[in-house]
């Protein structure tokens, strides 16, 4: 579904991405993890268009989609939930959901994408007409990933959802990545919290100062000395 | 009864209004210092809340709206004086010939003014960050060189003999119309995307919405209404000079939404009035005038940062109580909004403008 062949990325002379190739089947949870300034979100920032890639290629559903500005590739139906969540703060949970379906003209279809958020997320529901800004650092991130899916995305970005949050919200936020997977949506995660995110994944990759070292299925990984020594602490 | 039929209705009635009140003030039953403050206010509300489209709604940080209104000003000033006075003689030099001439005036002043908007977006909207204030700041200076060295339009003697148009009905016509627009775009879907650019630019990328475009039609339109209020300007003392145009301009309109709430119409028409009449309400002071009008600015900023509206009008602040004590008393789960957690976490947010001014 999703492909980067040999992509590398520069900020200035500094090389940030070298060459990585990955790819995501349509159904697939595949989950991109490191540590601090491996790569993740870079790897996110270039495949929504935020960045353009120095060189390689990247398509998606076969169309070639480097360097698209990121507002198209919404309409080809890539949802990006950024990282800090970037909820609107002065709207309400209300218009910011509805901003998820900005593209979206058919208010039937609108309302119930709604429906089906405040389903996955009760919290929302309670918090309708509040403003985002005063939501807690969960619900918050609740409300990103609403958000993301009222575009009714075929691909699923999620950078760190797990970021900042108490323990509980964070299998909270792991359930629901598990219910947008079972209800037919192709999910990329990147995270630090490699524990979780090994556990609720299909396949992984590991990034090491812009490479990808390793690769395989999550459950392989999880087992796998190195990764447990260097992102398990175990 | 339809909506459109309302929305009519509503139309006659603040023309009429206007139209009443026109008379009252031409008739001279009013002390004619008053009538002037009255239009100046017009004016300014004209500026101002076009300027909180772009700064207050959008988050985009424009400094120079002082050039645009003078785009406005001299562009419907050297149509009148050239063109205008033909038109309105050929008209049979009536009433509507004046109507006609002073409309089709108004346009090309909002038109010229739109599309020197549409120069300075395009470039500067397309990056994120304080570029727009470098570009408006230098366009507002490059416009008044610009305005003292054409012979045209008098150079640095000024531009004179343009036709007085001293009306209350055309000045606060011009104004509800920018109020109408205005409020329009922000309650439309194309105003909620100009909105969360302000809250998060990168978000609102991620949702569809094309900020370039959107930041530069918000752009376009603001600075058409600021040419709209240079055209108001040109025709009210029938005398233009460069130097009312200056970067000084700029900030007294700044000011004013600063004051209003950053985000708020009817905060921006409070603004625009209360400092066109501040400063004239102090002249009993004399010399000590401007000293006692910064510091009543100081105060008022250090005591309100987000202004004196904030980003909500009262009108929404009032229906959000009352929506809030409504599902309240239905001891439904919305009760949860007023706790006082809320409340608390209110503070730590001030008005969206506030994070752009640091």
């Amino acid at each position: 579904m999703l492909t980067l062949d040999n992509v590398s990325v520069n900020y200035g002379a500094i090389e940030a991405l070298t060459g990585i190739s990955l790819h995501v089947e349509q159904g697939e949870v595949v989950t991109l993890i490191g540590a601090n300034g491996a790569g993740k979100t870079t790897t996110l920032r270039t495949i929504t268009g935020l960045l353009e890639p120095r060189s390689g290629k990247i398509t998606f559903e076969g169309e070639n989609i480097g360097g698209k500005p990121t507002h198209k590739l919404v309409a080809q139906g890539i949802s990006m939930s950024p990282e800090g969540r970037g909820v609107f703060a002065n709207l309400t949970v209300w218009e910011n959901l509805q901003m998820g379906a900005y593209l979206s003209r058919n208010k039937l279809q609108i309302a119930a994408d709604m429906e089906r958020a405040f389903k996955m997320f009760p919290r929302l529901k309670e918090r309708e007409s509040q403003k985002a800004g005063t939501l807690s650092g969960g619900e918050q991130q609740m409300l990103a990933m609403g958000r993301a899916l009222m575009s009714n995305p075929r691909l699923l970005l999620l950078d760190e959802p797990s970021l900042g949050l108490a323990p509980l919200v964070v299998h909270t936020i792991f359930q629901a990545i598990d219910e947008i997977k079972s209800k037919g949506t192709t999910i990329l995660l990147v995270e630090q919290n490699a524990h979780a995110a090994l556990g609720h994944s299909d396949r992984a990759y590991v990034l090491e100062t812009g490479r990808i070292v390793m690769e395989g299925p999550s459950k392989d990984l999880a087992n796998d000395p190195r990764i447990k020594e260097a992102y398990l602490g175990e | 009864m339809p909506r459109y039929l309302r929305n009519l209705i509503i139309a006659l009635v603040v023309i009429a209004v206007l139209i009443g009140l026109d008379f009252v003030f031409q008739g001279r039953m009013l002390n004619p210092y008053f009538v002037r403050i009255l239009m100046l206010s017009g004016i300014a509300i004209t500026l101002a809340v076009s300027l909180n489209l772009i700064n207050g709604f959008t988050g985009q940080f424009s400094i120079g709206h002082a050039g645009f209104m003078a785009v406005g000003a001299y562009s419907s000033a050297y149509f009148s004086v050239n063109y205008g006075v033909n038109l309105a003689n050929s008209l049979g030099g009536g009433k509507v010939g004046w109507v006609v001439a002073l409309l089709v005036s108004t346009l090309i002043g909002a038109f010229f003014a739109g599309l020197a908007g549409l120069a300075v977006g395009i470039p500067s909207l397309r990056l994120r960050g304080d570029y727009l204030a470098i570009v408006t700041l230098g366009f507002g200076q490059i416009i008044v060189v610009f305005l003292n060295n054409i012979e045209a339009v008098g150079g640095a003697r000024g531009y004179s003999g343009i036709p007085i148009v001293k009306s209350f009905f055309w000045i606060f016509l011009v104004a509800v119309l920018t109020i109408v627009i205005v409020y329009n775009i922000v309650n439309s879907a194309f105003g909620r995307a100009l909105i969360s650019i302000r809250e998060d630019e990168l978000a609102a990328e991620a949702m569809g919405v094309n900020t370039t475009r959107y930041k530069v039609m918000a752009f376009v339109i603001s600075s058409a209404l600021a040419g709209a209020g240079g055209v108001l300007l040109a025709h009210f003392d029938g005398y233009l000079n460069p130097k009312s145009f200056e970067f000084i301009k700029s900030f007294e309109i700044l000011i004013m939404i600063i004051l209003g709430g950053l985000g708020s119409i009817v905060g921006s028409v409070l603004g625009a009035i209360v400092l066109t009449v501040l400063p004239e309400a102090l002249r009993g002071f004399a010399e000590y005038r401007m000293v006692i009008y910064s510091l009543l600015l100081i105060i008022l900023m250090i005591t309100r940062p987000q202004g004196l509206l904030g980003s909500t009008g009262p009108l929404k602040a009032w229906r959000k109580r009352r929506k809030l004590t409504a599902e309240n008393a239905g001891g439904g789960p919305a009760a949860a909004p007023t706790s006082p957690s809320t409340v608390a976490t209110q503070p730590e947010r001030p008005a969206p403008g506030g994070e752009n001014l640091r």
